[in-house]
């Protein structure tokens, strides 16, 4: 089917979100204001207004009543889904660059970026039922990682925080004691900086995309390199289908590398993986930027992909793709 | 190795001489450079005997300078002042850099000095102008560089005879050509790797022969007939190669080699330095060595200034083209020709000297070629005296240096020649000014060289006004193709030296209009051709059989800067090399056109098939075979057959492993989850379940009144 155009931002796209119920989109970018859009049609249904800077990263709560932004503006804030209304909003000595609901959404992952000497960290706050009674203190903060923490998310009851970025190395942390259970093996794992991160639908297992052109398939709770899939270009972004064994990454040459002005040198596709063979099934072009942000919709039968051109664009697929034999 | 001596012995053979060893500081006894007394230290033991090049002592910028006049303290000063003048216009002499000894009974001085050189360069060039001078009557000068005397005093005083060594059968060094499937090699350099693989698109996938890191400090280049690899190295050239993998055959120290070329029958490599001039004085150099590649030999060597060999003799920096020196005479390796200004030196190999022992003199001569397979030169000598004299192109043969053929042109700009592979044709690109000499248009001069007399013919296009983009013959074949055209998309037209009744006649066999090609592949066994858009058109491809006339297939590698067939003509490689930063790697298609793999390498340099030598089949036994084809066939057939049924089965086996491996993944995680169940329902304040039919979908209608106004509609009627 034809994609659905979505110009909503006016700036690169960062992070895309889908609701549980899969009929909510929420998308980030580097304009200062995160917008929600029907999932079915690309209708905008309504913008968060009150950040200054970059929006990095976004989650919902299970119950579609909170949003929470990661802004370069060096706050996290808290939203009322329905109205826009700012509920919360909790300052940082640098700019956040990812958060993450707990599962029960009681706790909220955070990283924040290395900044003025500052390094970067990972912290944990407490989200409180009534906005009012919200508190700014850190359960736990978490210090080490070299460079930018691009994505932290939680690992299986909570138990984990699993993080990654531009030191290469996937790390599960202990979320009680703040202690690193786990790292990667540097010789198996990325070669360049982990732009992303994705869970699958129960987060068992969870996908990572490199610059090093190449995304990798992990066991969250052995971590335990399952898959890697190789394409021609950084990835900047993955998502796990929850329906079907495929995977789906993008990426594409930064825009200071492309010299030519045809669009295809910059590969800015969307590709498709089967997930246990890690071969490539397809790719959706469209986009003339960079992939930045992908998600796929809890129900797997649309996806929507977020470029540096500014554009979301609103996949449903087509019945044939749901008949692909490999 | 030497014996090893205990403490014990030394302090008895001190007491001996009588010398108190506490005295002596150990470590202050230096040896002489290169003198051990025979005790070899274990760390560079093994680089002494296997590396020599790279060890070589610390003394080549000083030079020794004998047989000078003996004299006494009085003229010291007079003699140092002489030697100074002479030697400083060489090079710069370091400070202090001259050293004329005296005896320490007369105070005379002893006939020799030393000087020391800012460079090793200076030195070597210091010695091979000045030995031999004539300071007067009985003093002529001898000069060394301080490195070699150790060389020169090793020579023993008496002659013994060589050992001969017991004959040793060599490997099989054309091993690769017994393949079972066939199949040919290639060898890809990407980042620091170079490797050699075999192309086997039976797997449709390469499988690597040899591999190995640095192997190469530039570039790898395969000998004509492909027996040998060779590699380029600061301290010289090497070939590698080898009956099961690739050895090192032999070494060539050539410093700073910059370029390698070797004769057509890969008996002689020539290796080229250029050395940049080192202070204002001096020249910039250049040096070609020509070493026999089997026994490593230097066979002859060149050294002079840049300008005696650039092209034309025009001079200047970069007037050198490669190759300086080009082989002649076809298969044996016969001839090798330069051309400098007014003349084409020509040499043979047999002594390494000119023929007839002086150059051939050509006024005003820019450009020559050799024919592929015969010892015949074709030179080019563009107008002279404002059109007065005109521009020709004439073929002379070697060694008698007889024109065969001379062709006068007129208002001639520029011509290239071009040979068919075989030797049977040339073609002479002219352009030519128009009668305003505003515009130039191109015309070829087509000459039958093994016909009598060498007849020529003119052949112009139907447009004659069109450029010429690319030109090639078909090898081995008496066809040619001609990219020609002003617009982005040029025409394609392919002659052919017969008609249907006249075999000596030239007859334009189709013209394909408005292509995005601008480079021509002919397959090495001729009769198919790829036409390429290369550049500006991003790599469109085109296989098109020119014995049908008809497009077999079109495709795209985007970008692709190389394009190469395989020896045989069954395979051809693209590659995108790293002059582009994306997209670097190789696609292999079969000859007609059929994407047969693709493997990319980022930072891809180079891809080179490995060149076979010529068919030992007589003519008649390949057209019997090619008659008989469908009987051969079969077993080809087969064993294809077998393989794509084996290649399934493997496939199979591939993949049901991947899925029983994912299955027990998913059953362990299965298992996690429920068994966390409990858990997850406490993490959500007793929200029953994970199970997403919770939710249903409702749809609301919200009529809201946003204005309510009354007006009076007058009636109309």
């Amino acid at each position: 089917m034809r994609p659905i155009l979505m110009k909503g931002h006016e700036r690169p796209l960062t992070f895309l979100r889908y609701n549980r119920e899969g009929d909510l989109l929420f998308s980030c970018a580097k304009d200062h204001t995160p917008n929600v859009w029907f999932a079915d049609n690309g209708e905008r249904l309504g913008t968060y207004r009150g950040h200054n800077g970059a929006v990095w990263c976004c989650d919902v709560s299970r119950d579609s009543m909170r949003l929470i932004t990661a802004s370069a503006d060096q706050t996290v804030k808290l939203w009322n889904v329905q109205d826009g209304v700012q509920l919360y909003s909790f300052n940082f000595d640098s700019p956040a660059k990812s958060v993450d609901f707990s599962v029960g959404d009681k706790l909220v992952v955070v990283t924040t970026d290395p900044f003025m000497g500052l390094p970067s960290t990972i912290q944990v706050k407490r989200i409180a039922r009534d906005p009012n009674e919200q508190t700014t203190e850190s359960v736990l903060t978490i210090k080490g990682p070299v460079g930018r923490i691009n994505r932290a998310v939680w690992g299986p009851l909570n138990k984990t925080i699993i993080s990654a970025g531009e030191d290469t190395v996937i790390r599960v942390w202990d979320t009680e004691t703040g202690k690193l259970l786990k790292e990667a093996d540097k010789e198996i794992g990325h070669q360049k900086t982990i732009t992303s991160l994705s869970k699958s639908a129960d987060g068992s297992h969870f996908l990572t995309g490199s610059s090093d052109k190449s995304a990798k398939l992990w066991d969250a709770r052995t971590l335990t390199l399952l898959k890697t899939y190789v394409t021609e270009r950084p990835v900047n972004a993955c998502a796990i289908s929850p329906l079907l064994d495929h995977v789906v990454i993008g990426g594409g040459q930064e825009a200071v590398h492309v010299t030519t002005t045809d669009r295809r040198a910059g590969k800015f596709e969307a590709k498709f993986f089967h997930k246990n063979l890690q071969e490539e099934i397809g790719g959706v072009k469209g986009h003339f930027g960079p992939i930045n942000a992908l998600a796929f919709n809890p129900d797997g039968r649309s996806f929507s992909s977020g470029g540096e051109d500014g554009y979301v664009r609103l996949h449903h697929f087509d019945p044939d793709y749901f008949s692909i034999r490999m | 190795m030497a014996e090893v001596i205990s403490m014990a012995d030394i302090e008895a053979s001190a007491a001996r001489l009588g010398i108190d060893l506490s005295s002596i500081n150990l470590d202050s006894i230096q040896l002489p450079p290169g003198e051990d007394f025979g005790i070899q230290s274990g760390d560079d033991g093994d680089l002494y005997q296997d590396d020599p090049l790279e060890f070589e002592g610390g003394f080549g910028n000083i030079i020794v300078v004998d047989n000078l006049p003996v004299v006494p303290p009085e003229k010291f000063e007079k003699l140092e002042g002489v030697i100074r003048k002479i030697y400083s216009q060489i090079g710069t002499i370091r400070e202090g850099g001259i050293w004329m000894p005296v005896s320490p009974d007369t105070q005379k001085t002893l006939g020799y000095c030393f000087i020391e050189y800012n460079t090793a360069q200076e030195a070597e060039l210091a010695r091979e102008k000045t030995n031999g001078y004539k300071l007067d009557k009985s003093h002529i000068f001898a000069v060394n560089v301080l490195d070699d005397f150790e060389k020169y005093m090793k020579v023993p005083e008496e002659w013994k005879a060589s050992e001969i060594k017991p004959y040793m059968p060599g490997e099989n060094l054309q091993q690769w050509l017994t393949d079972e499937k066939a199949r040919d090699q290639f060898v890809i350099r990407a980042g620091s790797n170079t490797e050699v693989f075999w192309n086997d698109p039976r797997q449709l996938m390469p499988e690597l022969v040899h591999q190995r890191q640095y192997w190469t400090e530039s570039f790898v280049q395969w000998s004509p007939l492909g027996t040998y690899l060779a590699t380029v190295h600061r301290q010289g050239a090497a070939v590698w190669g080898g009956a099961s993998t690739f050895n090192r055959l032999m070494r060539f120290a050539h410093p700073q080699v910059r370029q390698i070329d070797f004769s057509p029958s890969e008996k002689y490599i020539i290796t080229y330095s250029s050395h940049e001039p080192s202070n204002p004085r001096d020249s910039h150099r250049i040096v070609i060595n020509i070493f026999d590649v089997r026994t490593g030999k230097l066979m002859r060597d060149f050294k002079g200034n840049v300008d005696e060999f650039a092209t034309g003799g025009s001079g200047g920096v970069s007037g050198i083209s490669w190759p300086v020196f080009r082989w002649g005479g076809g298969r044996e390796d016969k001839y090798f020709a330069r051309i400098g200004k007014n003349v084409i030196a020509v040499y043979e190999t047999e002594t390494f000297t000119l023929v007839d022992k002086k150059s051939m003199k050509v006024d005003n001569v820019v450009d020559f070629s050799w024919s592929p397979t015969d010892p015949i030169l074709a030179l080019f000598v563009p107008e002279q005296g404002g059109g007065n004299q005109p521009a020709r192109v004439s073929l002379v043969q070697i060694p008698g240096k007889e024109e065969l053929r001379q062709k006068n042109l007129f208002s001639v700009s520029d011509c290239k020649v071009y040979w068919q592979n075989n030797g049977e044709y040339l073609a002479v690109k002219v352009d030519r000014y128009t009668k305003t000499k505003k515009s130039t248009y191109t015309g070829f001069e087509l000459f039958r060289i093994k016909e009598r007399d060498i007849p020529i013919e003119v052949l112009e296009l139907d447009n004659k006004n069109d450029k010429i983009i690319a030109f090639a013959w078909e090898p081995k074949g008496h066809r040619f193709a001609v990219i020609h055209g002003d617009g982005p998309r040029p025409d394609i037209s392919f002659y052919s030296m017969r008609t249907s009744q006249n075999t000596g006649r030239v007859s334009k066999l189709m013209t394909l209009k408005s292509k995005q090609a601008n480079a021509l592949y002919w397959s090495p066994a001729g009769r198919y051709i790829l036409l390429a858009g290369l550049k500006g058109f991003n790599g469109q491809l085109e296989f098109y059989n020119v014995d049908e006339l008809e497009t077999m297939a079109t495709g795209e590698h985007f970008m692709a800067t190389d394009i190469e067939w395989d020896p045989t003509g069954r395979y051809v490689a693209t590659a995108v090399t790293s002059v582009h930063e994306m997209e670097n790697g190789f696609h292999i298609w079969s000859f007609n056109g059929k994407l047969l793999y693709r493997i990319s390498r980022d930072h891809f340099y180079q891809f080179l098939w490995r060149p076979r030598p010529p068919s030992l089949l007589t003519a008649e036994k390949e057209e019997e075979i090619a008659k008989n084809l469908k009987k051969y066939s079969k077993k080809y057939e087969a064993e294809d057959q077998d393989v794509s049924m084996q290649l399934n089965e493997q496939d199979r086996k591939k993949r049901k492993m991947l899925q029983d491996q994912w299955n027990e993944w998913v059953a362990k995680w299965k298992q996690w989850h429920e068994e966390e169940r409990q858990f997850r329902i406490q993490l959500r304040d007793g929200e029953a379940s994970d199970e997403e039919e919770e939710y249903e979908a409702k749809e609301v209608e919200v009529e809201e009144v946003l204005d309510v106004s009354e007006e009076i509609v007058a009636d109309q009627d």
